[in-house]
Order: C-alpha cells, then structure tokens, then sequence
C-alpha cells in the first residue's frame, strides 16, 4: 500500500508539471489553432535562466526560498521576452499562411533555441544547488519531500489563476473571443495583435515556473531537456483536449499518473515481459489512443464549434 | 538587357569555377586521396600526405560533454603527431581529423559512417557509445577501414569476426565480472537490484554483472530499466524501495546515474549504488550532489596518475580543454595506436597499415596496448573508485593483468631460489672452514629457503 502510494505521489509530482507544460500549448492552440512546438524549449530556458541565477546567488547568505524566487523571476521575464520575440518574428507573419508553414517554423525555432542554449550554457548537463530545503514528510509509509509538496501545490494555485485570469476579467474574455473568431473579435474592437502576445507571455510565464519545478525536483537542467518534455506535454494537452484549459490540466495529471503506475507496476503486470524503460512510451502510447479513438480528448470541445 | 549581362556574368563565373575545379584536379595527387590539398606555396622536398581520421561521438543530445570530451582527446593526439611532424613512406605525414556528431543514435551511427567510408578515411577512431559502433562497423569492415574505438565497451563489438575492430579499454565482460565480484565480497551485499538503460553499453554491463553477482553469492531481488534520455527514475526507485536491496547497480551513464542517486537518497533507500565506467565522471558527483557520496564506480585501466605519462597528459588537456571528463585519455590513446601502426608498417593505406595493429606493444597513457586476436585490449585491468568528500577516490585496481602478476611472482622466486643457492655455497664454503654443525645448519637453512621459493612459485603458479 505504501509503495502505492509513493507511486501516486511520484504521478502527482510529474503531472503537476505536466500540467504547466501543457496549459502553454493549449492555450496558444485555443487562440490559434497553432502547435508551438518550441514551447519545450521555452521550459529549457526558463530551467537554464533559474538555475543559473540560483547558482549565483547560492552563497550570498539569502535564504533558500527567497533565492529561488529570484531564479524565477529573472527566469519568468525572460521567457516572457523569448515568447514575444517568437511570436512576433516566426508566427505573426506566417499568420495568413497555410497551416503547415507556422508548424515548421515552430520546429525551427525550437533548434535555434536549443543550439542557442547550448552555445551559451555548453553541453554539459547542470546541477541544481541544494538551496531549497529538502525535509522529508512520510505519509502512511510514503516520502514526500516540502520540495514536491510546494510543486503540487504552486501548480494548482497557478491554475486556479489562470482560470479566474480567463473566465473573470476583461482580458480573458477578449481571449476568449478571438479563439472563437478572430475576425469577428476584431470587428468588436479586440487588438487581437496584442492578445495573442499576450497568451504567448503567459505560457511562457508557466514554462519558466514549470522549467524551476523540473530542474529543482530532478536536481538537473541540460540544453537537451526540453525536447521529450514538450512532447510529454503536448501529449498531455491533446489527451485532455487540446485547446481546452481545464483538458490540459486534467491531462496533465493524468499522464504523470499513468507513466509512474505504468512504470511501477507493468513489469509485475507482464511477467517481466515488458520492462519499466517502456515508461515513456506510455505517453505516446495514450497519444496514439487518445487520436483513435477520442480525437477531441477527455474533455474536448466539439470540433464543429472551433471551425 | 540587363538579363543578358546577368546571364554572361553567370557564364563567365561558371567558366571560372570549372577552371578551378579543372585545375585542382590536375595538381599532382598525393598518395592518398585528399579532396582539397593545399596549394603548395613553393616546391617542397618532400611529398605531403594528408591522413585523415574519422572521429564519431554524440556532440549533440544528452551525452554531448561525453562526446566532445572524446574529440579533445582525439584533437589533442592530432596536434601532437603534426607538431612531431612524422615522415611515413618517405612523405610528410599531416593528420587530420574529420569528426562526426552520431548522437548516440545508432540509425545517425550509420549514416555518419557511410558518410567516413564514403570520403575514404584511411581510419577510425570511435564511436563513443557501443550501440553505435556495432552497427557502423560492418561499414568500415566492408570498406577495410581500421576503427579504434576509445570507449565501446560491449564485448560483440569485437566478436563479430571483422579483422578492422579494436578497442583500448576492457569490455564488459571483465568489467561486469570485477563489479559482480566486488558487489558480493568487498562490499557484501546479500541482495541487488539492477538497473540498466537498455542501451548495448548499459544491458550488456548490467547482463554481465548479474552473471557474477548471482555466482558469488548474492540474490538479485528486481532489474528495472530506464532510458538513456531519462531524468525521473521516481517510479522505478520506489518499485525497488519495496525490495529493500543491499546494494543498486546501474548500467548506464553518468547523465542518469547522478540524478539516480539522488532521487533514491530522496525516497529514503539506503542502499549502496554502484555504477560502471560510463558513470566514473565528475559530472555524477556535480549531479547526485550529497548523494553520491560514499557511492562506487570502475573504469577500465589503472589511474591516470598511476601511469607514466598520465598526470603530464592530465595537465595538458587540463590547460587546453577543461577538466577530462571520461574517455579523452583513452581516445588520445587509439589514435597514437593507429599513428603507430602506421609508422610501424610505413604506409598510411589502410589495407597496409591494418596488420600492424593487431601487433601493437604501445605504452599509452592508460594503459600498455596489445591487442588479443579479436582486437580486445590484452589484460584489461579494472580500478574501482568511491566518492570522498566530492571526489571519486582511488579504491583498488582488480583483475587485471594476471599473467603479469604470475611473472612477477616466479621471478620473486627465483631471487629466493638463488639467494637460497649462495646460501649453500656459502655454507659449502664454512665446511671447508671445519664447522661442520654450522655447515649442517646453513645446508638446512638453505634448503629451507630453496622449499620456500618452491612453495612461492607453486603458489603463483595456482593464482595464474
């Protein structure tokens, strides 16, 4: 039982973060009908940018907690600016395009920005220095560290805001109309220039709080990272329901359950037939599904109203 | 109008183009075949030959400071062949080197090759990871392109029959054996759990560990696996937490072995984790944290400090290119083999100079190189290391060169043997002297020192 729930909690950890992840893709999906296949690499920065400026500061005497805040808001404003700037150079004018052509300068972006990352923080991969305090909290027998405790918790107060920012302001609401339609929300005086800079910065916003959560719980940030992330994410965001906020989330968390019970209990489940290293395929294992036979995801909208 | 000039101008360039391509062409060709040898600025006494050596190792991806740590090495072979500036055939010999990203992917790994093979490089030194250097050398065997690998450890690299595979570093067959080993004895662990990252490296390490674990005596509870791209081992450290082993191999690299240690310090095991050469870095103790500390690992070889010339080679690519990471002594090493077999057969051909290597003798840095007749390195030793105080300490060096040890012992007992004999004579002397009691006694004592170097060497002889 114990070790069950050790494994839920391991899910938990991984689908909070997950869950940032994927509200970045979905919500410029929602607006745009875009996949911003750089936004993986927009976490590798926000994860760079924090560690780095931890590391620097780490023997200043500050407290942990305050030093990490600091990490995440040098790391939240610069991924804002690198959301804008990729907004603005590789998707605006490609907005009238055919669909593909915004994609694949989504895919270059996403090099350019990992060998950007990899010229500036090398190859090697970067340890987290061990600011935060680490004290370990045993539930009926599991281990939780204060660390994944305050990830669950920012992750869902992080939504929770998200939520309220676009079902209760004015903002959210301008939002809202131009994923309806954008030329209509025009036509009703939305910039819809500016609200779509502005759901790119706010993705960006949750991928250096996720890029924070991923390096300091797994202690390591490396230019490479972003890619298998940005994928798991995608893949969360489409089982929920791509351009769905409450989809993302709930696919989030669901993803991180589903790889660390399947990771945890299949080699037991198949007779050592299948092994734990299948853990990632599980992700686009549910991908493949989730096309097949709910393309729309868990709770998806239909698809004749986004047409 | 305009269109017409623009089209002559093209003409014009292409013409030129042509004519330098021409020209090139029709240079002298040198022994061997260099795409673009430089133009020479006044007619040398000797002919130049350019030899160009293939070096491939993911300098992209996740193990990238892995990689470029091999080309360092290799880089730094490089520059001191030119600056010796050998005559081979009876031609300035220039080295160059061609080096290849294959990602650690083996499907980039044959690309990469076919690209070596098809620009005829007279060798090659590579791959870094053992899943790729298997698929690539069919490649260069077909081609009859030497390959040297620094770092491919997995033993079918070289049992597959190819006369063009070699390697300067234990494989994993006496690798995993001395880790087994020392697993059940030295650090008496009744129960492992194993872990390996599914790559040829990583399983076949982890495959052979287990293989001597269970044979000295120990209970392997679970294997769980990872990937080579992988940061959460959460799940499967908890699955193997319910085991409670004594002891956690990993067979993988040090991008996963750090974060390892320290999610499995996180969910409170107790365990001791020990890991193979691909996690004898630096960069697993930066990583792991206060977690690695007191863990172990092994790398093939004896310390570098430990070698003649080692601690000078340390200092100079400390000074040229950062701390050494894993392989660049063992790289820098297979490519003064492929330059020596080269010397050694006076041609830089590959079909000339190939038949050299098999009867390398080469002191390296790491090691004295000679090849068996599959191209293993002779004798392998392994060293083990633990971390102290946030530094992979020295440990013991284990298996290693056990004919070399016997030889070492018969001859100790032939000292004895023969101080033994003077002894007798000395005693023969005393006798002469009218002393027969002290003669008696010195005869037995003599013969009790001849037993005693019997006994040396039978011994010797039964650790051989």
């Amino acid at each position: 039982m114990d070790i069950f729930l050790q494994q839920i909690i391991n899910g938990l950890v991984l689908g909070s973060i997950y869950a940032l992840v994927a509200l970045g893709y979905t919500m410029v999906y929602g607006i745009m009908g875009l996949i911003n296949f750089a936004h993986g690499e927009v976490v590798m920065l926000g994860a760079l940018v924090a560690l780095s400026v931890v590391s620097v500061l780490a023997g200043s005497g500050l407290p942990g907690v305050v030093i990490a805040l600091l990490g995440l808001a040098v790391a939240a404003l610069v991924c804002m600016a690198v959301g804008f700037t990729i907004e603005r150079i590789a998707y605006r004018p490609l907005r009238k395009a055919p669909r593909l052509a915004p994609l694949i300068t989504a895919i270059g972006v996403s090099i350019v920005l990992q060998n950007l990352a990899m010229l500036v923080w090398g190859r090697n991969y970067h340890a987290f220095p061990p600011v935060l305090p680490a004290s370990q909290h045993e539930i009926l027998g599991a281990t939780i560290t204060s660390l994944q405790l305050a990830i669950i918790a920012i992750a869902a107060l992080m939504m929770a805001a998200l939520v309220l920012l676009i079902q209760r302001t004015r903002l959210g609401r301008a939002m809202r109309a131009t994923a309806e339609n954008p030329a209509i929300a025009q036509l009703m005086g939305v910039d819809i220039d500016r609200i779509i800079s502005f759901t790119f910065v706010i993705g960006s916003a949750l991928a250096a709080v996720a890029g924070l959560m991923v390096s300091a719980n797994y202690s390591i940030a490396h230019y490479y990272m972003g890619f298998i992330l940005g994928l798991k994410a995608f893949t969360a965001a489409v089982l929920g329901g791509i351009g769905n906020i409450a989809g993302a989330m709930i696919g989030g968390i669901l993803l991180g359950l589903i790889e660390s019970l399947g990771a945890g209990y299949i080699g037991d489940l198949t007779g050592g037939f299948l092994g734990s290293h299948y853990q990632d395929v599980f992700a686009f294992f549910v991908l493949i599904c989730v096309l097949v036979l709910r393309p729309s995801g868990l709770v998806g909208e239909k698809l004749a109203e986004r047409a | 109008m305009q269109f017409s000039r623009l089209s002559r101008m093209t003409v014009v360039l292409a013409a030129a183009l042509a004519a330098t391509a021409c020209g090139q062409k029709e240079e002298p060709k040198p022994q061997t075949a260099a795409p673009a040898p430089a133009p020479a600025p006044a007619p040398a006494a000797k002919p130049e030959v350019t030899v160009r050596l293939g070096h491939v190792a993911p300098l992209t991806g996740p193990q990238s400071h892995l990689g470029k740590d091999n080309e360092n090495g290799a880089r730094m072979a490089i520059d001191e062949l030119n600056a010796a500036a050998l005559e081979i055939g009876g031609a300035k010999v220039k080295f160059e080197l061609l080096a290849e990203d294959d990602q650690a992917d083996p499907k980039q790994g044959t690309i990469v090759a076919q690209k070596l093979v098809d620009a005829k490089v007279n060798g090659v030194i590579g791959h870094l990871n053992s899943g790729t250097t298997i698929p690539a050398s069919r490649l260069y065997a077909d081609a009859g392109i030497p390959q040297i690998s620094g770092s491919a450890t997995n033993p079918k690299y070289t049992q597959q029959g190819f006369p063009t595979t070699f390697r300067v570093m234990a494989n994993d067959v006496q690798q995993g054996k001395v880790l087994g080993e020392y697993a059940a004895r030295q650090l008496a662990a009744k129960s492992v759990a194993i872990i390996d990252d599914r790559s040829a490296y990583g399983q076949g390490l982890a495959d052979e560990f287990e293989k001597a674990v269970s044979a000295a005596g120990a209970r392997v509870v679970t294997r769980e696996f990872t990937t080579d791209k992988a940061t959460d081992f959460a799940a499967i450290l908890t699955k193997i937490k319910s085991k409670k082993p004594d002891l956690v191999f990993y067979g993988g690299m040090d991008a996963q072995g750090g974060p390892m240690v320290k999610q499995l310090k996180t969910l409170g095991l107790k365990a001791t984790f020990l890991t193979g050469d691909g996690g004898c870095t630096p960069e697993f103790i930066k990583l792991g944290g206060p977690a690695s500390e007191g863990q172990y690992c092994s790398l093939p070889g004896v310390p570098l400090d430990k070698m003649p010339g080692g601690a000078d080679f340390a200092g100079k690519f400390t000074a040229k290119h950062g701390q050494i990471q894993l392989y660049a002594p063992y790289v820098y090493d297979a490519v003064m083999v492929a330059a020596d077999a080269m010397k050694r057969a006076n041609s830089t051909e590959p079909a000339a100079y190939l038949p050299a290597i098999g009867k390398t003798d080469y002191q390296g840095v790491t090691a004295r190189i000679r090849f068996d007749d599959k191209g293993d390195l002779q004798d392998g030793s392994i060293s083990l290391y633990q971390v102290r105080e946030g530094k992979w300490v020295y440990v013991e060096t284990l298996g290693g060169n056990p004919a070399e040890a016997a030889t070492a012992a018969v001859s100790e007992a032939k000292e004895a043997v023969k101080e033994a004999a003077v002894a007798t004579g000395e005693a023969a002397r005393a006798v002469g002297a009218a002393a027969k009691e002290a003669a008696s006694e010195g005869v037995k004592a003599a013969a009790g020192a001849v037993k005693e170097a019997a006994e040396a060497t039978k011994a010797a002889v039964e650790k051989k």
